[in-house]
């Protein structure tokens, strides 16, 4: 939903980031308004994926130049760990497994560590069952994977029902979905992209990054951007989605068609 | 780069137990020989068995060749520049606690085992052990209520010197291995405890060991005896200050129990290892051995092993009685410089004996961490069975873990499974949970924990929560 005068929830600028000295990103530039639903499409390597990651703050990255700002302040310097109390999540594309870590404990500490920073108290083992129990329901996971490691031998979609379920508990003030359509079937698909619609506030706003427009068939986005070679070319409404499937990343890509939006 | 930093911040306050106190010391030249006994034996006041006994191990010892099979790699151990007995020094004898000196009370306090009455650790007793000799035991009085003993070996073998003579040795022979044959010599203190027939111990029994003088070394003894239908559960914690030289430790621990009888036996092994570069630290040398000569007796190890540049030590049970059990449930964390050989012997020997062994190596920094265990099924063990499990977990790219099962079966009945798997913490594992707000710190120790549940389970409660505090400090800086 776009209202011009909502806050600013993440601005970047002119963002530079290399990994092990290959620059991957080559001046980002992007605004995401509160409401607003964003989707950043390109091919594999385009560096969307690393964008997510630097917003998060993944250490194998390293920003060189460039600003990526949070409610106003600058998160570069921050922890991930802090990135994330403060509101930030990313839904990964291959979410790892931790044998021996429980997904509830896993998920409960999680959901405490955020709800410190936003002033809520803390929820002990019974308050906490209660509330994933109810956030199951949104995901249609089965509560069995609540006992088990934090994703181990789960399946493609369980591991993306897990992702959705912890974005559930965290009420996240902006939400990067990594390819989170990707290896899902059709209902999985549905499911989850009921999951973030419902998620989607006044006050929040969400990223997803994808190669596919069909997740964008589920979840309508406000803006899709085009991005290739650590840049973003193009942007423009959810009709360009449906460009880009028809014509393909050519059509943006040439430098005949090529006009640059920011 | 900025977890770098912060980590950075955490290592540097690494090993809290380094401090030395200043006490004034006796100790006797360095070197051993064969007037080295007899002094040591004086100097305790020993009956003549002991020292027969001492004299003995140290001819055997003579004639020993140090072991060089460990996955360990060490200098060459000069055993003529080591102080073999070292004592802070006593004005009068103590007779009750109020005499000992406040240096060392204060120094165990520092150590957070309060040893003065009103601070005493509720429901368990404690004997401190300060370089060669015990300096006290608590609860002393209201364990011989139930007639349970629980002294420093020194006392017992003035005290008790017919169970001492019965048992001593009994498990562990003198010519057993070579650092088990250098303890019987020059042993000076350690803890014994006799549980007597139908009692279970009212409250967890605890030695504290603390190496303070940098050029001894430490030969502790320890001796538990629990007879027919009796139960105890023994705790074992040791710290040691930091020295850039490496000091010698060589323990041993023998158990016996007798028909449907109990012994728990748990370790946190905290000895100082060593800095970065792998300089100073302890040489851990431990031969540890439970009988379960009984019917249906029990032994079970659980040991969590953290400290010491060098660990050798390999607590096993010989299972004679029939149906008898032997556990045995161990972390070894190794970190930095640190080499760790370490597993255990399960020795079937009676029918229908079962073991369990779970063992979970953890190797960080450039350290190197093996497990080394033996499962043997003799002739007459029928119906017995084990079943072993080792995991290691590998922490960046530069440390090392080896597993080394050895099986040894001469009966076809009997039942042997084992298990084995490695992995590795990685930096997506790590930044998957720091993506949702759990702290580097805590992210790390969550995972190792995780990995180290199992044998976090059958530690006592209060060493349980000491172990995950304890590992989460070993770690600081590992990983990043």
């Amino acid at each position: 939903m776009i209202k011009k005068d909502a806050h600013l929830i993440l601005e970047i600028t002119d963002l530079h980031a290399s990994v092990e000295d290959q620059p991957i990103l080559q001046g980002v530039n992007l605004q995401i308004r509160a409401g607003e639903i964003h989707a950043v499409m390109g091919r594999n390597g385009s560096g969307k994926s690393t964008l997510s990651k630097i917003i998060a703050g993944h250490p194998a990255y390293t920003v060189t130049s460039g600003e990526v700002k949070f409610q106003g302040k600058d998160i570069l310097n921050m922890e991930p760990e802090d990135r994330a109390r403060a509101g930030v999540f990313l839904g990964f594309q291959y979410p790892v497994e931790i044998p021996g870590v429980s997904n509830l404990e896993f998920l409960r500490v999680a959901t405490n560590s955020r709800r410190v920073e936003m002033d809520e108290e803390e929820l002990d083992t019974f308050a906490f069952e209660d509330l994933v129990n109810e956030k199951l329901k949104l995901v249609q996971m089965d509560p069995i994977f609540l006992e088990r490691s934090v994703n181990e031998g789960f399946s493609g979609g369980e591991k993306k029902r897990n992702e959705i379920l912890q974005m559930a508990l965290l009420q996240p003030i902006v939400s990067i979905l990594d390819e989170t359509d990707s290896g899902l079937d059709i209902d999985a698909l549905r499911v989850i992209a009921a999951g973030v619609n419902q998620l989607n506030t006044p006050y929040s706003a969400t990223l997803l990054i994808t190669h596919y427009q069909r997740l964008l068939n589920e979840v309508i986005p406000d803006f899709v951007h085009v991005m290739s070679s650590g840049k973003i070319l193009r942007t423009g409404g959810k009709e360009l989605a449906l460009e880009l499937e028809e014509y393909g990343y050519d059509c943006v890509e040439k430098p005949s068609n090529n006009k640059e939006v920011n | 780069m900025e977890s770098q930093t912060a980590v950075g911040k955490v290592v540097s306050q690494a090993y809290k137990y380094g401090f030395v106190t200043d006490i004034e010391t006796e100790k006797i030249p360095k070197g051993i020989n064969e007037e080295t006994i007899h002094l040591i034996s004086a100097k305790k006041e020993e009956p003549e068995f002991l020292l027969n006994f001492r004299l003995k191990a140290f001819n055997q010892w003579k004639k020993m060749q140090e072991p060089n099979w460990a996955n360990l790699g060490y200098p060459e151990i000069n055993y003529q520049d080591i102080i073999y007995y070292a004592a802070p020094t006593e004005k009068n004898k103590k007779s009750s606690l109020e005499e000992v000196d406040p240096k060392l009370l204060e120094t165990f306090d520092k150590l957070g085992i309060p040893l003065s009455e009103q601070k005493r650790l509720s429901n368990v007793a404690v004997d401190a052990v300060f370089d060669s000799v015990s300096i006290a035991t608590t609860y002393k009085e209201k364990l011989a209520e139930h007639g349970v003993i629980f002294c420093s070996i020194s006392e017992a073998i003035k005290e008790y010197p017919d169970l001492v003579e019965k048992y001593i040795g009994s498990v562990v022979p003198v010519s057993d291995n070579f650092f088990a044959a250098l303890n019987s010599a020059v042993f000076s203190d350690g803890s014994f405890v006799f549980i007597p027939k139908g009692i279970n111990c009212p409250m967890d029994l605890s030695s504290y060991f603390r190496i303070n003088s940098g050029d001894i070394g430490q030969f502790e003894r320890t001796l538990i005896i629990a007879e027919e239908a009796s139960s105890v559960s023994y705790l074992e914690g040791c710290t040691a200050p930091m020295f850039d030289t490496n000091t010698l430790h060589a323990a041993v621990v023998e158990l016996v129990a007798l028909d449907e009888a109990s012994i728990k036996y748990s370790t946190v092994q905290n000895w100082y290892s060593g800095n970065e570069q792998g300089i100073g630290g302890i040489y851990n040398f431990v031969t540890k051995r439970g009988q379960c000569r009984g019917k249906k007796s029990k032994i079970s190890w659980s040991q969590v092993e953290t400290g010491s540049a060098i660990t050798w030590k390999y607590p096993s049970c010989i299972l004679q009685g029939e149906e008898s059990i032997g556990e045995f449930y161990s972390v070894a964390l190794t970190n930095n410089r640190q080499k760790a050989d370490t597993g255990t012997k399960m020795i079937h020997v009676g029918a229908n004996t079962r073991s369990t062994i779970v063992s979970k190596g953890i190797s960080a920094g450039h350290s190197s961490n093996s497990y080394r265990g033996l499962v043997q099924m003799g002739p007459k063990a029928y119906g017995a069975r084990n079943f072993s499990q080792c995991d290691s977990m590998l922490i960046g790219d530069q440390a090392a873990a080896n597993t080394y099962p050895y099986i040894r079966s001469q009966q076809p009945q009997a039942k042997i499974e084992h298990e084995a798997s490695t992995c590795r913490i990685s930096e997506d594992q790590l930044f998957y949970l720091q993506s949702r707000g759990i702290g580097f710190e805590e992210a790390v120790s969550m995972m190792v924990s995780g990995f180290c549940r199992d044998v976090f389970n059958q530690l006592p409660m209060e060493f349980a929560a000491e172990a995950d505090k304890l590992m989460a400090l070993k770690l600081e800086g590992s990983v990043g």
